[in-house]
């Protein structure tokens, strides 16, 4: 992999340099392993006074949750401090990339990591270790196989609402609150059963922001559910093509963006 | 004739520039940075690029390196078309933005060297031998291990240049690279600078308001008004232009009239000293090729300013030397932003 080597080479001194503090490290992940399970703490909240949450029992919403979380964070740790675009642009560092023989958002992604969000995704983990047992699933092959794709591809989806809300920032001055709302909003509205949405907001989350993809929509499926009405379980086998989907739309918005800071479309 | 390493042809770069006006409307107006520029830079040459603040000098040097796409007319680096062939030029040439850091900020300087090693793929052996001359020439051995942000500017502007010619570039550009640096290591950088040309024979593109630079540095300027070219030849071909001076300031001893030195200091000189410089005070006026220009404190330094070619320094501090005693003397060099504004009024 002769290609990577320039992006590793910065990637390691990274992690070097974030594990050498061990306890303001180990600080950090417990912080974001907090947040993970007061999230989660609200769902327990919720059970307490219902059983069923749109359509799935606890174990199920758990499932969703854990899938959303895990997807998220896992996207976080990769790219989710493209959202500092704003900080590089004024301080120049974007200049310093367009100066480096490499491609720009390559270099913005590989540019920091953030190990401390480890934390949340363990907490993804547990949740599933407890949840998937007791969620009534028929275990077999394909069960196991979504297991591990689910989170994987939800990353995928969530990295590409990263870059495109970091696309955005392109055009928008200091938007960082604005493609917040769409990033952790998607974030959040991925991490419960999308059926508890009126139908136009639940087609939102489905088709514009892909955020059922990550976890409601795939979880119907490894649990044999059918699904409500204009999004059926069987969406779940799209989540893929959501991916491609979004990261197409995604790379086209970070070229017109590096396009219009460079003044090509302009 | 080999290709030239800058080419450029009709090169302009617009803005647009929008305001507010009124609750809702805006205006929006284009500001030419760059307008039409043409000017081409053979290889192994050093031009210095100059002009006053907003003059479109960084706009240019963005617009050569692939950061910027101009509005109109070509340019060529290194034969390269900067912005569609960004990273192939990227590995040719060397920049340096003097205010602002391509380090990794919160990377210890031996760690941005590897890696900026492995951006330009090279080989280990090369990097090592390359790394350990730069960091021999420039001294940068005491802080290698340093986070770039606990490094002084002098330390940083050395990393800097460092990084841009590991990978050994054709071009080298700096952009301001003495701003708010010391005296000494101006002086110091200056001499690297002239050792590494001499040693690997790399183009240099300048931007600066040091004169010294441009100076010691360049043996070619272009100077820069409002994004248009105002002037493209030698320094000394400027100065006779213009007419830019050079002003010797002598300090002389008081003699006779020491016991009412000082009591004016800083005083407003000239005509309303007349008096007080008969009573002792050595008259500067009539040496050939001067005009004194300034008598402060009570005559015991005055300035006099002379064209270069009409007369040399030396034999002004000679006629100086045998009129009064000489204290000290200082040559103050015409300041670059007074050169090039003389010649934006002589246009």
């Amino acid at each position: 992999m002769a290609d990577l080597a320039p992006y590793r080479a910065v990637l390691s001194s990274r992690i070097r340099s974030q594990l050498a503090y061990r306890r303001s490290f180990a600080l950090d992940v417990a912080g974001s392993a907090g947040v993970g399970l007061l999230e989660f703490l609200s769902v327990y909240v919720i059970f307490t006074n219902v059983t069923e949450l749109g359509g799935l029992d606890f174990a199920g919403v758990a499932l969703v949750f854990a899938f959303a979380n895990l997807g998220f964070s896992l996207a976080d740790i990769v790219v989710g401090h493209v959202d500092a675009l704003p900080t590089y642009l004024r301080s120049g560092t974007l200049d310093a990339f367009l100066l480096r023989p490499l491609s720009v958002l390559g270099q913005l992604v590989t540019s920091d990591v953030q190990l401390r969000r480890l934390g949340r995704c363990a907490v993804g983990v547990a949740i599933l270790a407890v949840a998937l047992p007791q969620a009534g699933i028929d275990w077999g092959w394909g069960a196991a196989l979504l297991v591990v794709a689910i989170p994987l591809v939800g990353a995928v989806i969530f990295a590409a609402v990263f870059v495109a809300a970091a696309a955005a920032q392109f055009w928008l001055v200091d938007g960082a609150e604005f493609t917040n709302a769409f990033v952790y909003g998607g974030s959040n509205a991925a991490s419960y059963p999308t059926s508890v949405f009126t139908t136009p907001l639940r087609a939102a989350v489905t088709f514009v922001l892909p955020a059922a993809f990550t976890a409601y929509l795939p979880t119907l499926l490894l649990l044999g559910e059918p699904g409500p009405a204009w999004t059926p379980a069987w969406l779940g086998w799209f989540a893929p093509v959501a991916a491609v989907v979004a990261w197409a739309v995604a790379l086209t918005g970070w070229k017109a963006g590096l396009r219009h800071y460079t003044g090509t479309g302009s | 004739m080999t290709e030239p390493i800058i080419d450029v042809a009709g090169l302009s770069r617009d803005f647009t520039v929008r305001a507010p006006a009124g609750r809702l409307r805006r205006t929006s107006r284009t500001v030419h940075a760059v307008h039409d520029l043409t000017f081409s830079v053979p290889e192994g040459a050093a031009v210095g690029y100059i002009g006053a603040n907003g003059a479109g000098k960084s706009t240019t040097i963005k617009m050569l390196t692939g950061i910027l796409v101009p509005t109109a007319g070509t340019a060529r680096t290194c034969g390269k078309e900067p912005h569609r062939q960004r990273r192939e030029l990227a590995r040719e040439i060397g920049v340096v933005f003097g205010q602002r850091t391509q380090l990794w900020w919160d990377l210890p300087l031996h760690e941005s060297f590897r890696a900026l090693a492995a951006i330009h793929r090279l080989p280990s052996d090369r990097a090592a031998r390359r790394q350990a001359e730069l960091v021999d020439r420039l001294d940068l051995g005491e802080f290698l291990d340093t986070p770039v942000r606990q490094l002084s500017l002098g330390q940083r502007i050395r990393g800097e240049i460092a990084a841009a010619l590991l990978h050994s570039p054709r071009l080298l550009v700096l952009d301001e690279p003495t701003i708010g640096l010391d005296v000494l290591s101006k002086e110091r950088l200056r001499g690297f600078l002239v050792e590494e040309r001499a040693a690997h024979g790399t183009s240099l593109l300048l931007t600066t308001h040091d004169m010294d630079d441009v100076q010691r540095l360049t043996e070619r300027i272009l100077v820069v008004d409002h994004g248009q070219m105002a002037f493209d030849g030698t320094l000394a071909g400027l100065v006779d232009r213009v007419g830019a001076q050079r002003v010797v300031v002598v300090d002389l001893l008081g003699g006779a009239h020491g016991a009412g030195a000082g009591a004016e200091v800083g005083g407003a000189g000239g005509a309303g000293q007349a008096g007080g410089r008969a009573a002792g005070v050595p008259d500067l006026h009539g040496i050939p090729g001067t005009e004194l220009v300034a008598v402060e404190a009570d005559g015991l330094r005055q300035r006099l300013a002379f064209t270069p070619g009409l007369t040399t320094a030396a034999e002004v501090i000679a006629a100086v030397a045998a009129r009064a005693t000489v204290r000290d003397v200082a040559i103050e060099e015409p300041d670059i932003e007074d050169v090039v504004r003389r010649l934006y009024l002589s246009q």
